[in-house]
């Protein structure tokens, strides 16, 4: 890990390791589970050059299925969010092998297309509980020993949870399969040409992803115990790629400043409804206009250091 | 016989009435397909800009007491002329960059004109009456009665469809359209204003949504969300139709909007999805699209 990561990671750690004793535990916890999920998401679009329109329906299904495991089938919350990840898993691996048929415009909206697809699904179906969703699901206790109903606990699981992700797809980013990855996003014509065999790493790039999202979506299910239509719903997948491109597409901690600062910025404007919705697209339209490579990205071409 | 046509008379009726669904689905991939035919920018703000046309109409009548006709002229005209402001001021400083710049840029306008709409009017949906001229006794086509509303969109959908079409394909001025598409730098070395040729076709593609919307205004009610359910049907429209042919994706919206109806017959929870099912089905068989280029 280069020195510029390695006191980016510090720094990080630090934060997470100070934040519950000077801001709400759960403010917290929210931001890292969609911190996780915007990693994920980065994965694909920074490292894949894959834009994905549909990352809500693996963050949601996961958020579902780990509500339902916890309250229905009385599982413990550890194996709720395996089951929630292994979900979105599968789910990932069927709209990945679909999505991958086809490139750039048509995969984003192939995406998007099948996320809403089981968007309608989750309207439909018993088990989400329509427009009430899974409400009171319980935290339970870490396998069956650690009680996490007090936010304190949960939050040093949630911690560890995300840093585990994180560094998961750090060693994902920096291993031989990522630097392929990179290949294929930068020329894949030229990646065939060398014998990659494009499509498989795409492929499992998109489950990769899809798994974290999942596992992303199950941990919030768990510390909001509750599990609704929004996790799944359109606007939920541009968050993913709002907080990304605002942190800074393909640069590692760009999703979590991205994260960050959306979080907050939806609590301190909750009150004000639905101009949350326009400063997203307000902040959307700036980005690409003027500040395509994010906060992070930013600041790693001022050091000249990768982070 | 009889017994036959007992069962293919409420496939027939439901088939027929999926044509309205379709008459949208075609207006709205034909604008797509346009746009991204000449900009290369997938245009996601266009669900927005469809139920701004609406949005449009209702103002019109209820604050300058403009009615339907004066609407379906005005509203595309101001909503076409809001696309050339956007054109204008952002679209055109991407053009250089990734395609998926263009569509991270048009979800935000989305988000804001979506937002915007719902400060402005709530998000419960405003009433649109049926134009005057409609409130006459059903059409009847024999095998059923269809509103003479519902009527008239499918009729004037095909003749705005097949008029866009014919104004590409057959007129000079969308030869030089087509040729801007192929060839823009030598088609511009040509002495034709291709940056204004861009610029107009983005705003005839928006106006073309925003006169989608008036249509749609008294069918559904008006409201912010109308935009968003609609366009990512027709993303999955252009998808299985593909972008490179106008006919193409003509088609392929009528055809799906019959195919919805044909599902609420036999399997109506399907019918919000079936649309997305075909698309994937279209995938595995056919990756390039039913219309598309390889």
């Amino acid at each position: 890990m280069p020195r510029s990561q390695a006191i980016a990671l510090a720094l990080l750690v630090a934060f997470i390791a100070a934040a519950p004793f000077i801001l709400f535990p759960v403010y917290v916890m929210k931001v890292l589970c969609f911190a996780l999920y915007a990693c994920a998401f980065n994965l694909l679009l920074g490292y894949a050059g894959l834009l994905s329109f549909g990352h809500a329906a693996y963050f949601g299904m996961g958020s579902y299925l780990s509500a339902h495991a916890a309250k229905i089938w009385g599982f413990t919350p550890e194996l709720a969010i395996l089951t929630g990840g292994l979900t979105a898993t599968i789910l990932g691996t069927a709209f990945g092998y679909l999505a991958i048929r086809r490139q750039g415009i048509y995969f984003a909206m192939i995406t998007l297309a099948l996320a809403q697809m089981v968007y309608f699904f989750c309207v439909q179906a018993p088990f989400t509980g329509g427009e009430d969703g899974i409400q009171a699901v319980p935290r339970g206790a870490l396998l069956g020993v650690l009680d996490l109903a007090p936010d304190f606990t949960l939050y040093w699981v949630v911690a560890g949870l995300f840093l585990a992700g994180f560094l998961f797809l750090y060693r994902i980013v920096h291993s031989p399969f990522g630097q392929v990855l990179k290949a294929i996003r930068d020329n894949e014509a030229r990646a065939i040409s060398l014998g990659y065999r494009s499509d498989d790493y795409k492929l499992l790039a998109f489950v990769l992803s899809a798994a974290i999202a999942g596992i992303a979506g199950g941990t919030k299910a768990i510390v909001f115990q509750i599990a609704t239509l929004t996790d799944v719903n359109w606007p939920m997948s541009g968050e993913a790629v709002l907080m990304t491109l605002l942190g800074g597409i393909g640069t590692m901690f760009g999703p979590v400043v991205g994260a960050l600062i959306i979080v907050t910025l939806q609590a301190e404007l909750a009150q004000f409804g639905a101009w949350v919705t326009v400063i997203q697209g307000v902040i959307f339209v700036g980005c690409v206009l003027a500040f395509r490579r994010g906060v992070i990205g930013e600041l790693q071409q001022a050091i000249r250091r990768p982070l | 016989m009889s017994e036959l046509w007992y069962e293919l008379e409420p496939f027939l009726q439901q088939g027929t009435l999926g044509l309205v669904n379709g008459a949208f689905y075609a207006i709205l991939s034909l604008g797509l397909a346009v746009i991204f035919g000449m900009l290369n920018v997938v245009n996601f703000a266009h669900g927005a800009q469809f139920m701004l046309g609406a949005f449009v109409a209702w103002m019109l009548l209820n604050w300058a007491g403009i009615g339907y006709w004066g609407a379906l002229v005005l509203a595309p005209l101001i909503v076409g002329l809001l696309g050339v402001v956007i054109e204008r001021t952002m679209i055109a400083r991407l053009y250089k960059l990734d395609h998926l710049y263009g569509l991270l840029l048009t979800f935000g306008l989305a988000l804001i004109i979506e937002g915007t709409m719902r400060n402005a009017f709530g998000s419960s949906g405003l009433p649109y009456q049926v134009p005057e001229a409609f409130r006459i006794p059903p059409v009847d086509l024999g095998y059923m009665l269809m509103p003479a509303y519902r009527f008239w969109i499918v009729i004037v959908s095909l003749v705005v469809c097949f008029g866009t079409w014919y104004a590409i394909e057959k007129t000079k001025l969308g030869s030089y359209l087509r040729a801007a598409v192929e060839r823009p730098q030598l088609v511009q070395a040509f002495g034709i204003n291709v940056p204004l040729m861009m610029t107009a076709t983005y705003g005839a593609g928006v106006a073309l949504a925003a006169f989608a919307g008036v249509l749609a205004a008294p069918v559904y009610s008006v409201n912010p969300a109308m935009g968003a359910n609609f366009i990512i049907i027709v993303f999955a429209v252009v998808v299985i139709g593909g972008m490179g042919s106008i006919l193409g994706s003509i088609v392929t919206g009528y055809i799906l909007g019959v195919i919805e109806g044909f599902t609420r017959v036999y399997y109506p929870e399907a019918s919000a999805t079936v649309v997305f099912v075909i698309m994937a089905i279209v995938l595995l068989v056919r990756p390039t699209g039913l219309f598309g280029r390889a």
